[in-house]
């Protein structure tokens, strides 16, 4: 079986879903449902976490999905700690994606905050799965200090773009000894699909399945894509070329 | 650089004329372009961009859907106090006006807290008029102590402080600002303004920035339409919300349109706005502002307020009284002016709903700034 392996926990699938910007609650769950997702991320700012009744996290069934609780919306390492504390506290597993996110244009991740915030929660006990920019050095760091992942951004946050940062993000694979999840930026299956030809261990995607009038449709669609480029990564992609390589070698005639 | 350095390089006549002197290639080419600038923002607040609305508002709302999703942030505002030394000639509050004067107490204030917390209300706006002496920084940062535990978001629209005071008001629990210059105009503004502290146009003008200096997260900018000619008002809105966002780039701005509303006192407005410039006007900022959380209040009508949903509104007030003590009590006769929706919290968020809009009533954690959890 070609499972993701996150801190010792198997997932049979690669993509992993956010909840925000969804039009309801039922499109949400049908996004989930059509990309057969098992992380769901939530923000902890939209959610009243230690409320079961809560009307976003009462339709997340927890037996099928893994909650992975987020901070966005903290502006430094010690805001997103408290928020990771507050989670735990409320009774979630111990899984944390770490948004350290200053900028509140786009989104942009602090690498600064985002390490302290790191290396504290790592102390703590946490699963940490950082949300970082493309920084190959930045991710060797993170690894290092124990988190679980590292997250670089395709392009910013909600912009559909797409692997814009794949110089950077083919080292981070290249290098990497924990999962990497290509998180934000990925509009389109092809995107995604493009990611895991790369080598990305999984996609996180929310904006693309949320603006779409069909969530469930454009979830499974991304299903298809992650699962294509991680079986094309596996067969072995040819190698790409510049140009055509002449059928009549030019050294051809060396012939011992 | 403030931004009254900034202001103070245009002369608001030229850009007047510079704006009515767009045509309608200037306008498309504002609509192609990707990322706005004040020569954009002129061309989409012109009147060659009335013949463009359709285009304006279908790109208003992809980019809405794009950064915010399909989701409506409810809010209510909570009117502490509605004492005031101030003369603003369009304010029912005016210290002029002959009506029921009154601060809540600390007790009255939980209790129309609690109303609005049973209503579903989890981010929350408290209002006064400005009568430093009488409702000081410690009683409104008392409020929002008082209050913390029932809301996940606290904002404030009161008299302007200084520094310092904001910092006290985030220690407090406060994490938005809301201030309207009402004009950008000097003129206009001294002729609106003709006694009290609110006089000093300067101080006024720098408000946001203090409070971004002071660390508070969302800050709010509007000016009051009706009084300048909307226009030159929308274009100078603008100029500060990225003046805003350029020196205190930690702060998201969110921008609201207050069109003058029948008030205690009778003013009519100067210029006023057409549903139409008003429509023009939204469009021209979300475009100018993609991130920027644009807020309308229970000001407008049910009608107009629904109809405005896909066009870039991310916020809207429901349910709202603006006289102090009106929620629980259920009495008005103290009111800063008269709403027009008039529907319950829930029945807007129903009908956010059937628009196929999510009704969102947390987006905030009080825990970011609360130091004394989980610490």
């Amino acid at each position: 079986m070609d499972d993701l392996i996150i801190a010792g926990r198997r997932f049979n699938s690669r993509l992993m879903v956010g909840t925000g910007k969804f039009s309801s609650n039922a499109a949400m769950v049908d996004a989930m449902e059509g990309s057969g997702c098992q992380i769901v991320t939530v923000a902890l700012r939209r959610v009243d976490i230690d409320n079961p009744a809560d009307s976003l996290l009462a339709h997340i069934d927890r037996e099928k999905y893994l909650l992975l609780p987020n901070t966005s919306g903290a502006r430094d390492a010690i805001e997103a700690v408290r928020l990771a504390r507050l989670a735990r506290a409320a009774g979630c597993e111990p899984w944390i994606k770490l948004e350290v996110t200053p900028d509140p244009y786009y989104l942009l991740p602090d690498p600064i905050e985002t390490f302290k915030a790191a290396e504290i929660l790592v102390k703590e006990g946490f699963i940490v799965l950082p949300y970082i920019n493309a920084d190959p050095v930045l991710a060797k760091r993170l690894q290092e200090i124990g988190t679980a992942t590292v997250m670089p951004l395709g392009a910013p946050i909600g912009t559909n773009k797409g692997v814009r940062t794949r110089e950077s993000i083919a080292i981070i694979i290249e290098q990497a000894i924990v999962p990497v999840v290509v998180d934000a930026g990925l509009g389109a299956p092809s995107h995604a699909a493009f990611a895991m030809e790369m080598g990305a261990d999984a996609v996180l995607v929310n904006t693309a399945l949320a603006v779409t009038p069909n969530p469930r449709g454009m979830a499974a669609a991304f299903k298809k894509g992650v699962e294509a480029g991680r079986e094309a990564f596996l067969a072995g992609l040819g190698e790409r070329r510049d140009r055509a390589e002449a059928s009549s070698p030019l050294t051809g005639f060396l012939r011992d | 650089m403030s931004f009254l350095d900034e202001i103070g390089k245009y002369d608001p006549q030229q850009v007047l004329a510079a704006i009515e002197a767009k045509t309608a290639s200037d306008v498309e080419r504002a609509l192609n372009a990707e990322r706005l600038g004040a020569e954009e923002l002129q061309a989409l607040l012109s009147p060659a961009a009335a013949a463009f609305l359709e285009p304006m508002a279908a790109r208003a709302h992809r980019v809405t859907l794009q950064r915010f999703g399909n989701n409506i942030l409810l809010y209510a505002p909570l009117y502490v106090s509605n004492l005031c030394t101030n003369g603003c000639r369009y304010c029912g509050f005016a210290a002029g006006n002959k009506m029921p004067r009154r601060t809540l107490t600390l007790d009255e204030v939980e209790r129309e807290a609690q109303v609005l917390h049973d209503q579903g209300f989890r981010h929350i706006l408290l209002v006064t008029g400005e009568a430093q002496g009488k409702v000081t920084n410690d009683y409104l940062a008392d409020c929002a102590r008082r209050i913390r535990h029932l809301f996940s978001s606290i904002s404030i629209e009161v008299w302007p402080m200084q520094t310092d005071g904001y910092r006290q008001m985030v220690e407090a629990g406060v994490d938005g600002l809301t201030i309207y210059q009402e004009t950008y105009d000097r003129e206009l503004y001294a002729e609106m303004h003709p006694y009290g502290n609110k006089r000093d146009y300067d101080f006024r003008l720098l408000t946001p920035e203090r409070g971004g200096a002071a660390g508070i997260r969302r800050i709010g900018l509007g000016f009051l339409l009706g009084l300048g000619q909307f226009r030159v008002e929308a274009f100078f809105l603008g100029l500060h919300a990225l003046h805003m966002s350029r020196h205190y780039w930690r702060t998201l701005v969110s921008v609201s349109f207050p069109r003058i509303r029948p008030a205690d006192g009778g003013f009519a407005p100067l210029h006023p706005v057409s549903d139409r410039n008003f429509v023009q006007l939204i469009c021209a900022l979300r475009l100018l502002l993609p991130d920027a959380g644009l807020v309308l209040s229970t000001r407008e009508s049910a009608v107009l307020r629904d109809n405005l949903l896909p066009l870039g509104i991310t916020q809207m007030s429901a349910g709202s009284c603006t006289a102090p003590g009106g929620y629980a009590e259920k009495d008005d006769s103290g009111r800063q002016f008269a709403i027009d929706d008039d529907r319950t919290p829930e029945e807007v968020a129903r009908v956010i709903r059937a628009h196929g809009y999510e009704a969102v009533w947390k987006d905030w954690d009080s825990a970011f700034l609360d130091k004394t959890v989980h610490a």
